[in-house]
């Protein structure tokens, strides 16, 4: 018995050490991993970022099967966390079913979508990369001299052909008769990671003219950027700034600022303004990344078409066609 | 020869294994800089003394008694079938075709159906192999190897194709309707209103893994085709000098095994997730193998190792969520035990043996 309080007392203790962090943030990457030098990595910069700032700690876990989803949830909000940030879609219908049992409990999440009605203490953030592709279209026809420019996507679902769409219109904006070729990696997860299967994509899409590629692949992205230096093309990066991959190949990178989203949301703590938020160029929410490592590449030219393109897009006057709105692309076809 | 008492061999044996990788486990924590004790009293905390813990441990024990099981009766026919994760992924497929398209009016009518489904399409799923190990002495190894990649794309073209939803992200089926959503412990042991078990996925087939462990028993010890399938094992010559027929014995053995392996996916499939998912299985299959090797193939020992590794697994997931030991050091202590219970267990069995036959030397 008097081990048993003994090891009560201790567990007690633990516990209470692990509510201590009340009202700290927590973060929840997906399957893919902390460090994907893409997506996850974006989120973990933007976590850094709010604790470097603000001198405050969070709490992250990256999770190892699908029933940790749910868990990792319910136990962030039970120590008392506010809020839980979450990325990738497949973390919005575990929040669905969890968010009513901790009403005073904020979630987020960040490419997923939750009924704001149904759930009034979820906020859903999405992006715009349908407008951020459309610049590095328009910067991708810019560039190149055949005429072809690429798309290597990963898994083919409706938020990557968003990507290609926008893509597409962008470089049709540019030159009416240019050719977008574009090939998904494949059809499961696993599409997410698999660099020598972009690196043979860029080479098929090389074969058949393409000399600027744009890569919205996760891990798989990092083959294709590094296929495009052996072989002295042009490559676009993706979500974070790739730019410093392959300095002098890396014509750009469409960014998407998960950094700053999840920055924003740790920094506004337990007072998070709940909802659906959309970040589009408007908010800065995506954008071209131009720097020391690509200003050779950019020219004036280009950056006075993008700003252009940009203002006119903040502005309402271009509309650029959103796939996942209607599931068709009319510059595309897949 | 040496011999142990039985005692030694069933208690002494893995006990010592397990405290051996524990300790092995406690040297890779402490280089990388984190408390051993804490990580220790912190798995234990989380995976057993929280109701929540013990429904996600259960919930991963319930998955390794059917894998267990799975790797244990083929091995008393002394093949090694090391395709329960190929054969627990098309269990899945069963269960989710008897949920979408044979839904019941009643949960209990569903888990009857969906047993059912689930049983045939994992033992149809073996028959290949054990048929080639039978017919042709293709190497059961290879062979149900091989058919878990086979699974693999096979569940990934239906998911992707035709099962999944249109407009939807994720390689996934549609929800199953409510009728056949199972009793978690939560609905059936926490009184309105109460967290016990809250949100914890540990289900109503938990009893069923229980009952399957008991059908095992009666199976190999308390009935002819067990007692053929033993046979058969300790030597396939002498079996078939008793008139027992090699190849009827390999694919029943077969068949038997892929079926216990298909309804793990009861548990993740239709208890948990509600929904096909692409990697409903997460390993299960293989971690049998070590549940089984663990367990000495005897259903009782299956139920206590697959404990252990549902207390490893949830453990592991609060050491994720409250330290900062990254998930890969998790794997590495998981793998430990693996490796100590599993594949070094002569290091352990034989000092052992021979400890015992020099006292029972000295008494003689």
């Amino acid at each position: 018995m008097t081990l048993m309080k003994h090891f009560l007392g201790a567990t007690t203790a633990l516990a209470a050490s692990a509510c201590a962090a009340l009202a700290d943030p927590a973060l929840i990457y997906d399957l893919g991993g902390k460090f994907d030098k893409s997506f996850n990595e974006a989120a973990y910069n933007g976590a850094e970022a709010y604790a470097e700032a603000t001198g405050g700690s969070y709490r992250d876990i990256e999770l190892q099967s699908e029933a940790q989803r749910e868990q990792a949830l319910r136990r962030f909000a039970e120590a008392g966390f506010n809020p839980v940030v979450t990325t990738g879609f497949s973390m919005s219908s575990p929040i669905a079913s969890v968010a009513a049992d901790y009403p005073d409990t904020k979630f987020v999440t960040i490419d997923g979508f939750v009924d704001p009605e149904e759930h009034p203490n979820v906020k859903s953030i999405l992006f715009s990369e349908h407008e951020g592709s459309y610049l590095v279209g328009m910067m991708a026809a810019m560039a190149s001299e055949t005429g072809t420019v690429g798309f290597v996507g990963g898994m083919d679902i409706p938020l990557i052909r968003k990507f290609a769409c926008g893509y597409a219109q962008g470089a049709k904006a540019v030159n009416g008769d240019v050719t977008v070729i574009s090939n998904m990696t494949g059809t499961t997860p696993a599409a997410w990671n698999d660099p020598v299967k972009g690196s043979e994509l860029t080479k098929a899409q090389i074969s058949q003219g393409a000399d600027v590629i744009f890569a919205a692949a996760g891990g798989t992205g990092l083959g294709v950027l590094q296929t495009a230096a052996d072989e002295g093309i042009y490559s676009i990066g993706v979500d974070s700034n790739q730019n410093h991959l392959h300095p002098g190949s890396v014509l750009t990178s469409m960014l998407k600022r998960v950094d700053v989203a999840v920055e924003e949301a740790m920094t506004a703590g337990a007072d998070l303004e709940t909802g659906v938020e959309v970040l589009g160029l408007a908010e800065d929410g995506v954008g071209v990344a131009v720097d020391e490592n690509n200003e050779d590449l950019v020219t004036e030219e280009m950056m006075a078409a993008v700003e252009e393109a940009k203002a006119s897009i903040v502005a309402g006057d271009t509309e650029v066609h959103d796939y996942s709105s209607d599931d068709s692309c009319p510059a595309l076809s897949f | 020869m040496d011999r142990m008492p039985a005692w030694a061999d069933a208690v002494l044996v893995p006990l010592i294994s397990i405290l051996l990788a524990a300790a092995i486990s406690a040297l890779v924590i402490l280089a990388i800089g984190e408390n051993p004790v804490d990580a220790f009293t912190l798995m234990v905390e989380g995976a057993l003394m929280r109701s929540s813990g013990w429904g996600y441990t259960l919930y991963y024990t319930t998955n390794f008694i059917f894998t267990g099981l799975c790797v244990a009766v083929a091995f008393h026919a002394r093949m090694f079938n090391i395709g329960g994760e190929g054969q627990a992924m098309i269990g899945g497929l069963g269960v989710a075709l008897a949920c979408l398209f044979l839904p019941m009016p009643h949960w209990t009518l569903s888990l009857l159906v969906a047993t059912f489904a689930a049983a045939a399409f994992g033992a149809a799923w073996a028959f290949v192999p054990a048929w080639l190990q039978a017919r042709r002495g293709s190497h059961i190894v290879i062979t149900t190897i091989m058919f878990n990649f086979i699974a693999a794309a096979v569940l990934n073209y239906v998911l992707v194709n035709l099962l999944r939803p249109a407009g939807a992200m994720d390689p996934a089926s549609a929800n199953f309707p409510e009728t056949t959503h199972l009793p978690t412990f939560q609905d059936m042991f926490a009184a309105e209103g109460s967290a016990l078990f809250r949100g914890a996925p540990a289900n109503v087939t938990f009893f069923l893994a229980v009952l399957a462990c008991i059908g095992v028993w009666v199976l190999i010890w308390r009935t002819r085709l067990g007692y053929e399938i033993r046979a058969f094992g300790q030597s396939e010559s002498a079996a078939r000098y008793a008139g027992i027929s090699p190849v009827r014995t390999t694919v029943f053995a077969m068949l038997i095994s892929g079926g216990l392996a298909g309804m793990m996916a009861l548990n993740t499939t239709m208890g948990e997730a509600e929904r096909l998912v692409m990697n409903a299985t997460e390993g299960a299959g293989f971690i049998g193998i070590a549940v089984a090797l663990m367990g000495r193939s005897h259903p009782a020992g299956v139920f206590l190792a697959a404990l252990l590794f549902g207390f490893l697994y949830q453990g592991g997931a609060e050491l994720a969520l409250w330290t900062n030991i990254p998930r890969e050091l998790i794997t590495v202590i998981q793998a430990l035990v693996i490796l100590f219970t599993g594949a070094l267990d002569n290091m352990v069995r034989m000092p052992l043996e021979k400890l015992f036959g020099a006292l029972r030397r000295r008494d003689a």
